[in-house]
């Protein structure tokens, strides 16, 4: 072709292709992008390790002994509805991350910063991997912050290292897949305002009507029905199986399919909605930054 | 590569570019051309469709209808490629706020795919050359106007573009920031950039342009040199405001022995304007003139032709401020605070 290079051109030979691909390559990028973010702002990240602790300590204190847990002898009372409840807050903490993701990718898509990434030859749907990469990460530290608290008012890892390594390790899968819904949402937010009310709605309901706070069998029928089915609920059962803290389920009854295999169905949930978010927000990112 | 077949010699080209906002035309059959090692200004007023041509362009934003290539790629089909060669400094600094000069522009030259070690001094290489050195590590948020606009300038050069696009590189500057940027993109232009710059004024276009389209509600309406077009405006303006509003024909009389065309009288407010060639010399002969019809004055200016001056002259009418472009439903920048 008839292009001249301008004289000064000092390009570099071009970097080989990481075995993992590209995608990966500039999805770290972006999420070292946002980690650095967070990190020049203290007074939110200070706030975001604030709010879980205050739940764990009104839930211990405030509900401690009103909550019976089904299994648990009675003489252990509070205790026992704190060892219960950490896993409860544990899960519900990595749900509710999933809001941050919202306000993130909306204040993201607001930016100017876009426009920069859009024009780059970089995988587009790195600036979404780097988003929920970043939001998983931060969780690691609100995580450890919880489990000291936890700690403190008396929960206890019952089952061994490797157990409870394995229940962060599902906790932080969980708050990866629901980063991703959270970014779907995000990225059809006019604004971050909207996004710091709606990332939150649909996450009431998910927490609420699960096993995290309070054992299934008080609730209506069909509120049980969902609960079991819940991911959430599995998920926090998972866990507190795997820290050998009291499950709330009675021995010898049978429970629907996910509370008999929360683990495994812990595993497929994640996987069915990585699956048909991801997609769906990488198109959705598409779409809306090029009309 | 045989893409460019059909633009052997154009960086940039585009054919029948349409882009409707809704209701809105905003750019309504745009053609453009930009030799290769040119800089072509495009000059318009606010809302005339500038940064939406940029967008096109640039891949942000795809087109209604019409055709462009940016050294040879298709702007839609090839939208990688395009990115590949491209740099782009924005109406509005596309720069994160919280990361360091420095962090940005290798979080830059990482996304561009290049070596980590060469992308660290590179970067720096261009903070010198910006004089933001001192600041490289300080996060952009505390950084001025005028260092933003750089830094983004910066980030839009790390991997060497061959063909580099300018959204009104220099609103809102100060007199001095905006010689220090013009002073940049001249060097640029000298290594052999090939440059696409939107400006609103025709002083800048004027300066840094070799070629100048001027465009009003999506088209072009004219095109050429910036002594092409200063012929079809008519060099400066000669300004006088008269003092007895009666004596203006007068003033006019007078005024037209010095002036290249008729004179403009503006009855209500007493203005007199001509345009006229020769500097500061027509200056005198004019306020001769005046002295010796006896007619007496208030002011007088001689000013450059301004992007008003063109329109009149080109399309009759001043040119039609539109509010700046609302806040986007699906926010691309617009409306942030940026000065
Ligand atoms: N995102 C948008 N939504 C709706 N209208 C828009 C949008 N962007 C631009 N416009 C409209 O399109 C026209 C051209 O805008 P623009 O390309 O920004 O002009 P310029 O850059 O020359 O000021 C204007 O009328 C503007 O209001
Ligand atoms: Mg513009």
């Amino acid at each position: 072709m008839a292009m001249t290079s301008p004289p000064t051109i000092a390009l570099p030979p071009p970097m080989h292709r990481p075995v993992c691909g590209w995608g990966l390559h500039d999805g770290l990028v972006v999420a070292r992008r946002n980690l650095l973010a967070t990190l020049r702002n203290p007074e939110l990240l200070f706030f975001s390790l604030i709010q879980p602790v205050i739940f764990v300590l009104l839930f211990a204190y405030v509900f401690g002994g009103a909550i019976p847990v089904p299994g648990a002898s009675p003489e252990a009372g509070a205790s026992a509805y704190r060892e219960y409840l950490m896993p409860g807050i544990f899960g519900q903490t990595v749900a509710f991350a999933a809001a941050s993701s919202t306000v993130g990718i909306a204040e993201d898509m607001s930016k100017g910063i876009i426009d920069r990434f859009r024009s780059l030859p970089m995988k587009s749907s790195a600036v979404l991997f780097g988003r929920t990469l970043a939001d998983a990460v931060r969780l690691i530290l609100v995580l450890a912050v919880l489990a000291i608290t936890g700690l403190v008012v008396g929960w206890r890892i019952h089952n061994g290292a490797l157990l409870a390594t394995f229940a962060f390790v599902l906790l932080l899968l969980f708050a990866y897949t629901v980063a991703w819904v959270g970014v779907w949402i995000g990225l059809y937010m006019p604004n971050t305002e909207t996004a710091q009310t709606a990332g939150l709605l649909w996450l009431f309901p998910l927490t609420f009507m699960s096993n995290a706070f309070v054992p299934l069998e008080g609730m209506p029928t069909w509120l049980q029905t969902f609960a079991s089915w819940n991911p959430l609920s599995a998920l926090v059962l998972a866990c507190r199986e795997l820290f050998g803290n009291p499950t709330g389920q009675l021995p010898g009854q049978t429970y629907p399919w996910p509370l008999e295999n929360p683990i495994a169905y812990t595993l497929i949930s994640c996987a069915v909605i990585l699956a048909i978010f991801i997609p769906l927000a990488a198109r959705r990112y598409r779409n809306s930054t090029s009309h | 590569m045989t893409a460019s077949a059909n633009s052997a010699n154009s960086a940039i080209s585009a054919k029948g570019l349409v882009k409707h906002y809704g209701d809105v035309k905003a750019l309504d059959g745009l053609d453009l051309e930009v030799p290769e090692g040119t800089v072509v200004g495009l000059l318009g007023p606010n809302g005339a469709g500038k940064t939406t041509a940029v967008r096109i362009l640039t891949t942000l934003l795809r087109p209604d209808s019409g055709s462009a290539t940016v050294a040879g790629f298709d702007v839609v089909r090839q939208a990688d490629a395009v990115r590949r060669v491209i740099g782009l400094t924005g109406q509005y600094a596309a720069v994160d706020e919280y990361l360091t000069g420095h962090e940005n522009l290798t979080m830059v030259g990482r996304l561009y795919h290049l070596p980590a070690g060469w992308v660290a001094d590179r970067a720096q290489e261009l903070l010198e050359r910006f004089n933001l050195a001192d600041a490289a590590d300080r996060p952009v948020r505390t950084y001025s106007g005028g260092m933003r606009r750089r830094v983004d300038l910066a980030a839009s050069l790390v991997a060497h573009p061959r063909i580099l696009f300018l959204d009104e590189p220099t609103t809102g500057l100060d007199p001095r920031s905006r010689l220090d940027l013009w002073a940049v993109i001249g060097d640029l232009v000298r290594e052999g950039t090939t440059v696409l710059l939107t400006t609103q004024y025709l002083e800048e276009a004027d300066r840094l342009a070799n070629d100048i389209v001027v465009i009003d509600h999506g088209r072009v309406i004219a095109h050429g040199t910036s002594d092409v077009l200063k012929d079809q405006v008519g060099g400066d303006r000669l300004e006088i405001v008269v003092r007895d509003r009666s004596r203006l024909n007068e003033a006019a009389a007078a005024l037209s022995a010095v002036s290249d065309a008729s004179p403009f009288v503006d009855a209500d407010t007493g203005h007199v304007s001509a345009p006229v060639s020769g500097g500061s010399t027509v200056l005198v002969e004019a306020v001769r003139a005046l002295d010796s019809a006896g007619v007496e004055i208030d002011d007088v200016v001689l000013r450059r032709p301004t992007l008003d001056d063109v329109f009149l002259a080109l399309t009759g009418h001043v040119a039609e401020e539109e509010p700046a472009p609302a806040p986007a439903s699906r926010g691309r920048g617009r409306g942030r605070k940026e000065s």
